[in-house]
Parts: C-alpha cells; sequence; structure tokens
C-alpha cells in the first residue's frame, strides 16, 4: 500500500489538488474543481476530489492533507509604519513574504481619511510598524489610538517599537492584537521573520475560519498558509535542499497572473562584483514582490500603456488596432483562455512584458557615482545576476506554446547594464504547478518534497549565447 | 522625558564623499561616552539623515564631510529636519567644509546662519565634540524643549 499525500489549493478560481506517492517520490496524478468559497466550499473540493478519483481509479489513503489558499479574494492586508522608506517598507515586506494581498500601505500619522480608507479597505489583518526599539514611539502610538478608536474589527499584528509595545496595546484593548517583535529593531536591520510567523499563525487561527474555508474541514487535516507563501516555501526547499539532497542553489520564481504578476527570489543578493557599494533598506534572502499593475487579464490595458502599443503589437505580430480591440475584450473577461492565433500571439506579448518588468523592478540596480576620490559603483536592492535557477510557474507560461521566449525576458539585457538580473541561469519551468505543493508537503516531508520537485521541473534550453551566434 | 533614556546620535558623512576615517572615530568615541549611534556611514544623502533621526527619535545629527562640496550638500538641511517634524534637534557639522583656504569664523558662521547648532574647524578632537554635546543635551533637557 502506498503512502500518499493530498496537497490542496483553495484558489480564486479553481480549486487544484495534486495526490503524491510519498514512497516512489512521483506525482500520482491531479484534480480540479471550480473555487466554491463564496458558497459553499465543498461543492468545489468534492469536484476536485471526484476529478481525481476519475484519473485514479479509486483514491489512496491519504497520510497528510494539506491546504493553502487563497480564495476569497486572498490574505488581505494593510501595512502601516513610520517613514516610508524605513519601518513603513520593512513592514511592507513582512506581509508580502507572508503571503499577503497588500491593499494599502501607510506612513506616518494616519490621517482621519487615512483610517476611513483603512476601515473600507475591509482588510484581514492589519501590521503596524514604526519606531526602531527605544527609537520614535509618539507616531506608533498615535496611530494606534486612532485605529483603536476606528470601526476597523481586523486582527492587529504588532510589530514595532518595542518600547511602544506597551502603550500601542493599551490603545488597542478590546481588539485582536497579536505582538511581535519589531520588524525593524535597529535602523537599517529588516528583522521580519517574526512578523511573518504572527501573519501566518492569525491567518490560520481565525481568517481559514472567517472565509469559511474550515467548512471543508472533513476532508483536510490543516489549512497552512496562503498560496503565495506556499509558493515562497517551495522556492525556499527548492534553493537551500535539506539532509542530504543538494537543492539548486540561489533563484528566482516567476508567477505571472491575472491580476498581478509575482516574483520570487531565494538569494542573498550581495555585490557579485568586488568594491560595490550597497545602499538602502537591506534585503530579505527570501523575497516576494507582487506587481500590482502587472496581469495578464485584469491589467492588460496597464501593461499595453506601459510598453506602448506598437511594442506590444510588434512583439505579437499584429497591427495596433486588433492589439486595442482585443486587449479590451479580455480585461472585460477574466477567465478567458487565448483561442485565435491573434488571441494567442497577443498573451505571448502580454506576458513578455509583464515578465520583463516584474524582474526588473524586483532585482536590484548598480550606478556609478562620481566622488573626488573617482568612481564608486553602488547597488540598490540585490544583485541576482548570478542566480543559478528561474523557474517559471502559473497558467500563463506553462500553457503558452514558447515558454522558453517568455522566461528568457527574465535575464540581463547588455542594453540595460544597471539592471542586476540573472546573467546565466538554467530555465525550469514548472509544468505540473507542483510548486505550491512543494512548499505545503515540505512543513512534514521537505526530502520527499524536495525530490519529487527536483525530479518534475522541466528543463528549457537556452538559446545559445549572442557571443556564440557572433563566432559562429 | 524618560531621565534614564539613551541619548541617540546619528553620524554619516553627507553627498558623494567616502572620506569615512573621522566619522568612524568620531562614532567610537560618542559609543564610549555612551550614545546610541546610528552611523549611516560614507555616502549619505542628506535625506537619509532625517529618515534615520525620525524612525530613531535621534537627538542630535553629526554630519561630516571632508572633500570639500560641504556647503552645497549641507544647504537646507535644517529645513529639511523642521519639514520632517524634527524642529529642536540637534545639527552639527564637521571637517573640511569648504574648498580652497577660507577663514575659519566665515565658514563657522556661514554653517551656523545655516541652522547648524556647531560647526567642527579640521582638527577638533572628539573630546570636545562629546563636551559640546553633552552641554547642549543638557540645555535643552533644561529649557524643556527636547523633542519626546
Amino acid at each position: 500500500m502506498t503512502t500518499a499525500a493530498l496537497l490542496i489549493d483553495f484558489g480564486s478560481t479553481y480549486t487544484k489538488l495534486r495526490a503524491i506517492d510519498l514512497d516512489r517520490r512521483r506525482i500520482l496524478g491531479s484534480g480540479q474543481g471550480p473555487s466554491t468559497v463564496t458558497t459553499d466550499i465543498m461543492i468545489g473540493m468534492k469536484a476536485g476530489l471526484d476529478d481525481l478519483e476519475r484519473r485514479l481509479g479509486g483514491l489512496p489513503r491519504f497520510k497528510y492533507r494539506l491546504a493553502s489558499s487563497s480564495a476569497a479574494g486572498g490574505l488581505r492586508m494593510v501595512t502601516v509604519g513610520l517613514v516610508r522608506e524605513l519601518t513603513a517598507e520593512a513592514a511592507r515586506r513582512a506581509a508580502l513574504g507572508a503571503g499577503a494581498k497588500l491593499v494599502g500601505a501607510f506612513a506616518y500619522r494616519l490621517t482621519a481619511s487615512d483610517v476611513d480608507r483603512i476601515v473600507s479597505l475591509a482588510p484581514d489583518i492589519l501590521l503596524l510598524a514604526g519606531g526602531t526599539d527605544g527609537g520614535n514611539s509618539d507616531v506608533i502610538v498615535h496611530n494606534a489610538q486612532v485605529l483603536g478608536r476606528s470601526a476597523l474589527a481586523c486582527a492587529i499584528v504588532l510589530a514595532g517599537n518595542r518600547n511602544a509595545a506597551d502603550d500601542a496595546r493599551a490603545a488597542l484593548a478590546g481588539r485582536q492584537v497579536l505582538a511581535t517583535d519589531n520588524v525593524m529593531p535597529e535602523f537599517n536591520v529588516l528583522h521580519i521573520e517574526p512578523a511573518r510567523a504572527a501573519i501566518r499563525q492569525v491567518f490560520i487561527d481565525r481568517i481559514v475560519h472567517a472565509k469559511g474555508i474550515d467548512r471543508a474541514q472533513a476532508e483536510f487535516d490543516r489549512v497552512l498558509m496562503p498560496t503565495p507563501a506556499a509558493v515562497l516555501e517551495g522556492a525556499r526547499l527548492l534553493a537551500d535542499g535539506c539532509d542530504g539532497i543538494a537543492g539548486l542553489g540561489a533563484l528566482l520564481v516567476i508567477d505571472p497572473g491575472g491580476a498581478t504578476t509575482d516574483v520570487h527570489s531565494v538569494a542573498h543578493g550581495e555585490p557579485s562584483a568586488p568594491g560595490v557599494i550597497v545602499q538602502g533598506l537591506p534585503e530579505p534572502r527570501v523575497a516576494r514582490t507582487v506587481e500590482g499593475d502587472l496581469g495578464m487579464r485584469h491589467n492588460a490595458a496597464n501593461i499595453v500603456e506601459l510598453v506602448g502599443v506598437g511594442a506590444i503589437a510588434a512583439e505579437a505580430g499584429l497591427d495596433a488596432a486588433s492589439v486595442a480591440a482585443l486587449v479590451a475584450e479580455i480585461s472585460a473577461d477574466f477567465d478567458r483562455l487565448p483561442r485565435t492565433a491573434g488571441e494567442i500571439a497577443l498573451d505571448r506579448a502580454l506576458v513578455c512584458a509583464a515578465v520583463k518588468h516584474a524582474v526588473i523592478r524586483h532585482c536590484g540596480t548598480v550606478d556609478t557615482v562620481h566622488t573626488v576620490t573617482g568612481p564608486v559603483a553602488v547597488q540598490h536592492g540585490k544583485d541576482l545576476s548570478e542566480v543559478n535557477a528561474v523557474i517559471g510557474t502559473g497558467g500563463a507560461l506553462v500553457h503558452n506554446p514558447d515558454p522558453r521566449s517568455v522566461l528568457e525576458m527574465a535575464l540581463a539585457d547588455p542594453a540595460m547594464p544597471r539592471s542586476l538580473r540573472p546573467k546565466a541561469p538554467k530555465l525550469l519551468l514548472d509544468r505540473h504547478y507542483l510548486l505550491y505543493a512543494c512548499g505545503l508537503l515540505g512543513t512534514v516531508e521537505p526530502q520527499a518534497a524536495l525530490e519529487i520537485a527536483l525530479a518534475n521541473l522541466d528543463a528549457i534550453e537556452r538559446k545559445p549565447s549572442i557571443e556564440r551566434a557572433v563566432i559562429a | 522625558m524618560n531621565d534614564a533614556r539613551t541619548p541617540v546620535v546619528v553620524t554619516g558623512v553627507i553627498g558623494s564623499d567616502t572620506h569615512i576615517v573621522g566619522n568612524r572615530i568620531l562614532s567610537m568615541a560618542l559609543e564610549q561616552a555612551g550614545y546610541k549611534v546610528v552611523t549611516l556611514g560614507a555616502l549619505t544623502p542628506a535625506a537619509e539623515f532625517i529618515k534615520a533621526a525620525i524612525e530613531t527619535n535621534a537627538d542630535a545629527i553629526l554630519v561630516s564631510s571632508l572633500y570639500g562640496q560641504g556647503e552645497l550638500d549641507c544647504r537646507g538641511f535644517r529645513d529639511l529636519c523642521v519639514e520632517a517634524g524634527l524642529d529642536g534637534i540637534l545639527l552639527y557639522v564637521g571637517g573640511n567644509l569648504v574648498v580652497g583656504k577660507q577663514a575659519w569664523p566665515d565658514v563657522e558662521k556661514r554653517f551656523l546662519d545655516m541652522g547648524f547648532d556647531r560647526a567642527a574647524s579640521p582638527g577638533t578632537r572628539t573630546e570636545t565634540v562629546l563636551a559640546w554635546l553633552a552641554a547642549d543635551l543638557a540645555e535643552r533637557k533644561r529649557e524643556g524643549c527636547v523633542r519626546r
């Protein structure tokens, strides 16, 4: 009898299931049902299980049944910090790293209209930061007071100046408050893991229930994390490896979706060249960025606006008028899959542009500053030029007829020498949508999770390098 | 104000200036004297000093400039502080602040007019800066105008 695991993703469009054979380290099969969290989550879950059963000819007994969720709007979060580039940015990174959908990010003293805006955003969790330990406490206490007097009902994770924590907590009396370590205990020191863990705890304890996901509890053991966090955990395991199994090393994951494009990196991001000075807030080794304006459907018009209709038309081999007409159609029809040759070409052009710009924003830059002692190279953000692998995941990439050309958009471009994008990584495609499953399974059986993920990522050959082409 | 609170000072070298040694010696002396020191290091834009001072609730900002462009880099520094709500913060500046041989009293006056509380000429000892700081912080406390 096989030992099997069931990994479930309660998505916003589909309920996706992956069944894994833990003994033989292979995928047993997958199943899919609609997302029914807004009505009764069990309908989609049952449909997915039926689908899986049909494909397998019967269901095994599952040793683990673990779930992630991005249903019901995902984990909606608002962050509040003090200085925009410091504690407010640290709070933002903690929320993104916890897999949240960031719906608002605020800095400095909250005004009455800020508070109204936060209440109307109706987040699931608010992350309140501000001040280094022993630093500014006025602002976080003020913000706690105005939030404490507001109609805001959500859970609050408190991760600011520890010397202000008691006063802030008192101002929030009667709310669900989870206090944790400061996201920036010292100036320019990023310390976001405790806040990430606290957010995940609130997600498991409260949000899963509040969103009605626990009504399917008979069919699974635990909802562990938001789906983006599961993808990030999968990426971390793939990069770092585990006992006895080497990982891929530093890597980048690209996930272009309908509404946003997510980029994850697991890499320290320190300068690859000697003598480079790093400036700005230190970057987390395990990092996630979300580009809210780069989505294949909801934001198709934004992508066209960003790169220009001419560039999209040229890339797709269409004329500008048909691009405009098609974009209007797909923007109004989120679930639409491309059918005609023109639609497929447009989708490819859109996903190429989304990947290129999302990776440019995720990766750091290097600039030359001229000082009296000569030029100095200054880096902002992460240097990802030396990562070993770039992994593509998500439907827009997996169903693309030419995933190589899309993944290549993530690579360094000699025309943009300031951008520290990967130079010569392996290109891998998550064809079976396993990264989330790897992240979930990794919490209980990391070795099996890693082996299965490594065996099921498809290597995509890169084009021969330009240098070689020139020599030939 | 909590009397037991350790005063916080922000140090750094302003502008496109990489001369870090003097600033580092000063930072070490401040630490030894019991201050909490937030060191921003070389190549620090003016706005970074102010952002750091806000988050850490600093009592003073000590700006170094060694490459002769200090006058340009420091212009408007006090205004930036006021704009950011750091009205009462102590501002010191020191180093080779200007190009060429200029009389120190002129240079000092120029920087005091810019809103700095103290300007340190080349060769100023760390002991002198520590004495200034102790006196100025004590005076602020007496006047009750320390931001807290």
